[in-house]
Order: structure tokens, then sequence, then C-alpha cells
């Protein structure tokens, strides 16, 4: 393909020009054809993406009887809520939700605590063997998590030095939470591109390495922090198979072993309620922060 | 004591052209973002400056203490217990004895090994095909709608940020061979219904489905990101050379976009090859073992059997198929950079 070297964009042409040329967009057959493809693809989202969610949430409001009729009716004939209080008294979400809360709160605040401190340490402070260190943890980002699920059970069954356990205990979600390479390295990146300089000036100014980093690295690190934060989150609020491991005690489950744990002997009705109610606060963040976690996946993606 | 660092620090940064630019740092990125002291402060370090050198060091290593330790207990030492219990007889509690090879041979001998490793690989190519395809081809529609751009980001989204226990526990209720959705809508279109996952030869594929529909996504956002970066000026050469809407496909999207599509086709197969949640949930590894999975197999050996040194075996035979991947993955990112 001939490369040629960009020639000034034609009045009235859109900034970015993609595959359908803009002039074949304008003419009546093209937009014919281009409102019949937004209409298709609107319509397919819709049946592909938001009817589940829409099946489910009022899958929940059906009476038990209405719930597995055939044909199954679209719109419940009427409006219960019964499945979503039984959901919450029965499976005692309350208890599960609070315990995901904890678990995801503690893994998120130690995280964002240690990883920053870290990547500070390793972009700005050269620490001893910092580059040994650095490599060591980037080699991890090779190593997939989930394959060692069981030696890190065996771990913190019996932490080494202290024979502790930390099963059925948050700190067993929260301490392992910190070792994540990719949200350190995602931290370090950006504080390498930080200049020294402005460090330098607030150090002459008379600022420990504390308070630099909290007052000069940290503000001007909002971004990439709240990208940290999302991924901390969302991550420990979404894991099944290591809190499976971690809390064989149902009392400290977080919500999502609970479900499965529970769904064998509930009524259905009260579990696609409970499965809703599970579903509510992670939805409810990507809606609130629908930008940020939308332009931070597409970045993510391209810079690698 | 911060003020004493200073003539330190300058010393160092002062000397150094004025303008370093991306081409140092990104060059030095990887390796610990900065040189270490040049060779002239080395030579004329005074007693002072060793103690100031030691104190930073000090302080240094308090800041990097913490991430470390806990790389150390959950991300090395496990990496390196995996390797050492797979060679024993491990019983929690008890004092561990080698065996030899004896975890692997048993792990080899055992009839549902095989088909964990089947399973893995074709779910895998399975999802490649499927959940690798249709992202590109919903990204390349979307890139060329003018509205409601916002609205579609968020619905593709959705399902990711739905928890996978409720997708998986939410399609194995669409899959009921009873009053399940998706028989309904093939009744509703006068087709022949299915088995979907309680059928040997269908449960694998419906599996992929759902993982499919729960993590597409994140792949469609990054390649709606990867499309906007094609320069417009290509696809405006190509329809001067008379290339049709396919040709400018084949000819300028797929070259742009190719570094991306390796790229996240080598993440997925990592990410696919350690499914773990939809088969526990949906299928339970069933029918007639057709969807049991490596790691599934895994929690089977450790969790259902208590043998630790089995389940470390297979996690060894994992981590070094994943591993070649990951490192593929690691080194084409890097030259990139």
């Amino acid at each position: 393909m001939p490369r040629r070297t960009a020639a000034p964009a034609a009045p009235g042409t859109p900034a970015v020009r993609t595959l359908v040329s803009p002039l074949a967009l304008a003419t009546a057959r093209g937009r014919a054809v281009y409102w019949t493809v937004f209409g298709g693809v609107v319509l397919a989202f819709a049946l592909a993406f938001l009817f589940p969610v829409y099946w489910m949430a009022t899958g929940a409001m059906k009476p038990p009887d209405e719930l597995v009729r055939t044909p199954p009716t679209l719109v419940p004939e009427s409006w219960h809520l019964a499945a979503y209080t039984d959901a919450w008294d029965l499976m005692r979400l309350p208890r599960h939700l609070w315990n995901t809360v904890v678990q995801a709160t503690g893994a998120w605040i130690l995280q964002i605590v240690l990883c920053t401190a870290a990547a500070y340490a390793l972009s700005k402070l050269r620490p001893a063997f910092g580059k040994v260190v650095l490599g060591g943890i980037l080699a991890t980002l090779m190593v997939p998590a989930q394959a060692l699920l069981v030696p890190k059970y065996l771990t913190i069954a019996d932490l080494p030095l202290l024979h502790t356990s930390l099963l059925n205990d948050p700190l067993g979600i929260w301490l392992p939470a910190v070792a994540n390479a990719f949200n350190l390295y995602l931290l370090k990146r950006f504080f390498d591109q930080i200049p020294r300089d402005v460090l330098e000036a607030a150090e002459i100014d008379g600022a420990g390495k504390l308070r630099t980093l909290w007052s000069i690295l940290l503000p001007m690190s909002r971004p990439v922090l709240g990208v940290v934060s999302i991924f901390a989150l969302v991550a420990v609020w979404q894991d099944f198979l290591w809190p499976l491991m971690v809390f064989s005690d149902t009392d400290q489950q977080p919500i999502s072993v609970a479900l499965v744990q529970l769904s064998q002997n509930i009524p259905l009705s009260v579990l696609i309620a409970a499965m809703v109610i599970a579903s509510i606060p992670m939805v409810l963040m990507f809606l609130v922060f629908q930008r940020h976690i939308i332009a931070g996946i597409s970045a993510g993606g391209v810079k690698g | 004591m911060p003020a004493a660092d200073t003539p330190m620090k300058s010393g160092q940064g002062h000397p150094r052209p004025p303008a370093p630019g991306r081409g140092r740092r990104s060059a030095t990125a990887l390796a610990g973002g900065a040189s270490g002291p040049r060779p002239a402060d080395r030579a004329r370090v005074a007693p002072g400056h060793l103690r100031r050198r030691l104190s930073h060091q000090a302080r240094a290593h308090a800041f990097l203490i913490g991430g470390l330790l806990s790389f150390a207990l959950f991300s090395w030492y496990p990496a390196i217990r995996a390797v050492i219990i797979a060679f024993q007889k491990y019983t929690p509690g008890a004092e561990p004895a080698w065996v030899g090879t004896a975890n692997f041979t048993r792990v080899f001998q055992d009839p549902e090994f095989g088909a964990a490793w089947r399973n893995t690989l074709t779910f895998t190519l399975f999802a490649l095909i499927i959940g690798f395809a249709v992202p590109f081809v919903m990204a390349l529609v979307l890139n060329e709608l003018r509205h409601a751009r916002a609205f579609f980001r968020v619905v593709v989204y959705l399902p990711v940020m739905i928890p996978p226990v409720v997708s998986a526990l939410l399609w194995k209720w669409f899959y009921d061979p009873g009053a399940g959705l998706a028989n309904e809508v093939l009744r509703w279109a006068h087709l022949p219904t299915s088995n979907w996952t309680n059928g040997a030869d269908t449960a694998l594929i419906s599996l992929v489905l759902v993982a499919t529909w729960a993590n597409m996504g994140g792949t469609v956002l990054i390649y709606l990101a990867a499309l906007q970066g094609i320069p417009g000026e290509l696809y405006e050469a190509a329809e001067l050379d008379g290339a049709n809407i396919f040709q400018r496909v084949r000819h300028v999207t797929v070259p742009q976009t190719r570094f991306i599509m390796l790229m996240l086709m080598l993440l997925q197969i990592i990410a696919t090859m350690q499914i773990f949640t939809e088969p526990f949930v949906i299928t339970g590894g069933g029918p007639e073992n057709s969807t049991v999975t490596v790691l599934y197999l895994i929690y089977k050996y450790a969790f259902l059997y208590n043998d630790f040194g089995g389940a470390c075996a297979l996690s060894v035979l994992l981590l070094i198929v994943l591993g070649l991947f990951s490192a593929l993955y690691l080194r084409l990112t890097r030259t990139d950079d």
C-alpha cells in the first residue's frame, strides 16, 4: 500500500476518516444503508447485551409458576418483590455483601498504599538491587496467576516463619492482593514520566521523601491512581476461585462464593433475585465511572 | 536531613544533557528507571557521604519493603514451592516426603488428564475463533457509526462488569432444557432445540458462548481504540486506487491493527487456558468429563482428592505451557516500546 504524506483535509470532511468515505455516506443510498445498519446494530446490541440483563431482573419478579412457564412471558403478568426480600433474608445477602465490601476495600487500600510506595521507590529512589527487584516483579507477569493458586493456598494456610493461617481471614485476600505486578508497573511507568526536577525542587525546599510523595507525586498521579483503584476493586469483587479456596467458613464468604454455594438448594426466583443484587454494586460503579473506565481500558490496551 | 541530601543529588542530576527526552526514559524504564551514581561520584565517597547514602538506601527500602514482602510471599515463594511440591507427597500438617516423578506419572495416567488438556485446548481454539472474529467485526462496524457511540461502548462492556459467577449462573438458567431461554428462542424461531450444557457434544461450545458474551467488551473497546489510530489518508489512498470496502479492510485495517490483534490473541489464549468459573458453576465438569479443564482438574486434585503433590505437578505443566505464551507476549510488547 503506498504511503502518502498527509494531505490537508478537504473542507467539510470530518477530521477522522474511517473505512467508509464521508462522500459515500452523504448520498441518499449511503444514508439509507447507514441508518439500516445503525438500526440493526442497536437492535442486535439490545438483544445480545441488554435483554439477558432485563430477563434476569424481571425473572426475579415473576411468581414461581410464571417463571417456569413455556412459552415464557416477556413482561411479568404481576410484579412481585418477594423474591428480592427473600434473597436478602434467606441467603443472608447483607452479611455476604458486607464481607465482599470489607475484602475489596482492604485489598484496595493496601494495594494503593504499598504499590504506590514501592513504585515510588523503584522509580525515583534508586534502591540497591532495584533492578533485580523490578525484574522479579515483571517476571511474575509471565506467570499465570491461576496456575499458582494451590501453592499460594498452601502458603497462606501456613505462613512461613510465623506459622499462622490466614484461611477464613480477610487478610488472606488483602495481603496477596498487593502482589499485583500489573498495577505496580502501571504506577511505576507513570512516576517515570514525572521529571525528577519537580521532585528535586521539593527536596530543596526541605520536603522529605514521604512528603514529596504525598504532596507532589500523588496529586500529579490522580488519573493512574483512579485506574489502579478501579482495577483493584473490580478484581476482588469479581474474583471467585481464590475466595472459594480461602473461605470455607460460610459466614466469611464473599457474595460470589456464597451465590454458588447456596445456588443448589434455593428456589430459582430467589437465586435470580440474589444474582441481580450481587450485580448492582459493580454495574452502578461502572455507570458512574463509565467514561474513566472505558478510557482506561482503551488506553491501556493500545499502550500495553 | 533532606537539605543535606540535595548537593549529592544535584551533583548527579545536573551534568546530564538538559533534555533527556522520551528516548532515555523509555530505554531505562524497564531497567529500574534511573542510572546508578556516576563513577566520578563513586570515586570521591567520603565517610559522611557513605552514611548519607546508607540512610538514603534505608529510606528507599522502607518504601519498597511492603510490596517486596507481598511479592516474595505470594508470588515468588509459591512459584518455587509449586516445583518443589510437584516432586513430593504433601499433606498439610505432615512432613512432606520426596517421591521423585511419581506425581507426574500418576497425573499422566489419570484419564481425566487427557480430557482436561483436550477440553482446554478445544475451548481455547473455539474461544479464539468466536471470541476473536466477533469483536473485530463488531469494532469495525461500531467505528463507522456516527451516533450513540457512548451508548454502544457502555452496552458492550456491561457484561464484563457483571460478576463472572452471576453470568455463569444466568447462562446456566438460560441453558435449562425445560424453561430455559435458549431453547425458547429456538422454538420461537422453529429451529430444533439443543441440549446445550447437558449434551457431551455441545457442552463445551455452550461454555465458550458464555465466556465470549461475558468477556467480549474489553476486546471490542481495545479494537475500537486501535481502529481510531489508523490514519484516514490510508483509506483515502486505497479508495483512490480503486479498492472496495472489503479490500480496504484487507489491505489497510488488518495490517494497521495486526500488532494489537496478535497481542489480544495471546492474552486471550493465556486467559482462556485458565478457565475455571464457567465449567465449575455451570456443568461441574460434566457431562462425561466433556468440560473438565486443566485448572478445574488442579482444583479437584487439591480440594477433592487432597492430593497436593498431583495438583502442583499439574500446575507446573500448566505453568510451562502458559509461560511460553506469556514470554512471547512480553517479548512482542517490549519490542514495540
